[in-house]
């Protein structure tokens, strides 16, 4: 069984650092829609794809988070990204390899990648 | 229809999210003498009145504006009836609701398990102010993940931190495979 013991050290490691995370209306907010019709697309492994994604690459100024349903379920699963100042932008039938692509362009370049998004 | 049964769990789990809970508990027990799959969510939420009991497992019965149908808990029901087995909700307004759902194991239209791992690990680190019950039974092996626990340990250290995160999803995992042997359920 893994222990609790590796929990402990990490959390002596990380202790000091809690405090990095950026001011909120800086944050760029990534919202994954999770709500029958989003799961029953797949958006499971692309809420997995951005939060393991947005880690991977260190961006610290952008929160992955869930929403309901906005009552486009067929273009699910749907992803919005709202950063601060900027218009929303909202991709439509999001695959673990488009959200790849996706921080890549979006959110490290700042390039909407509009093949994929819905106007 | 969902793929696999632990996106009924997630997305049943969703609202008891919803429903203001603070303590969500969800737990698998398989059992290959009785032939029987039970997945148990319950939660300390704000509960339904008696009346909204009997509607939600009417697939066009939802309290949500955006669309008009709520398949969620139909899906759930649907699923569990068609592999041999039954389905329950009991609620009370102010106590929580507890959504009980048993398969026959070896029923031929069964859906699989699933990834219980990758379910358990977005509802921890996507809700991280809500504390998770998981026990993961089969047979006579189980193991438990309660947050309670990680944040007794944690302090102030939340569940979203790479390092955290990582750890949860190791923990459900390598557990995971120690309690069923690596069967695909």
């Amino acid at each position: 069984m893994k222990s609790l013991e590796e929990l402990k050290a990490i959390r002596e490691k990380m202790q000091g650092q809690v405090g990095l995370r950026a001011e909120d209306d800086t944050v760029t907010r990534v919202v994954v829609g999770m709500a029958t019709c989003g799961i029953a697309a797949g958006a499971r492994p692309v809420l997995a794809a951005f939060a393991d994604g947005v880690q991977k690459k260190g961006l610290t100024n952008v929160m992955v988070t869930q929403t309901g349903c906005i009552g486009l379920c067929k273009y699910e699963p749907i992803v919005e990204i709202m950063e601060p100042g900027k218009e929303k932008v909202t991709y439509i039938k999001v695959t673990p390899e488009k959200a790849e692509e996706i921080i890549d362009q979006h959110l490290v370049r700042g390039q909407i990648i509009s093949d994929y998004t819905i106007k | 229809m969902m793929t696999e049964l632990s996106l009924n769990v997630l997305d049943v789990a969703q609202n008891s999210v919803k429903a203001g809970a603070s303590l969500i508990g969800i737990t698998v027990e398989a059992d290959t003498e009785n032939d029987r799959l039970t997945i148990v969510i319950e939660d300390n939420g704000c509960g339904m009145t008696e009346e909204q009991v009997k509607q939600v497992t009417d697939p066009f019965y939802t309290t949500r504006t955006t669309r008009k149908v709520g398949l969620g808990v139909p899906f759930f029901k649907l699923a569990a009836e068609s592999a041999g087995g039954r389905f329950g909700i009991a609620s009370e307004p102010g106590k929580g609701t507890k959504v009980t759902a048993e398969f026959r194991l070896s029923h031929i239209d069964r859906m699989p398990l699933g990834d219980m791992t990758e379910t358990i690990h977005s509802l921890v680190t996507m809700n991280v102010d809500i504390d998770f019950l998981y026990v993961y039974r089969v047979d006579k092996r189980e193991f438990t993940l309660d947050t309670r626990e990680f944040r007794e340990i944690l302090g102030g250290v939340p569940f979203n931190m790479p390092e955290v995160s990582g750890y949860i999803r190791d923990y459900l995992s390598e557990n995971k495979a120690e309690t069923d042997g690596g069967v695909i359920l």
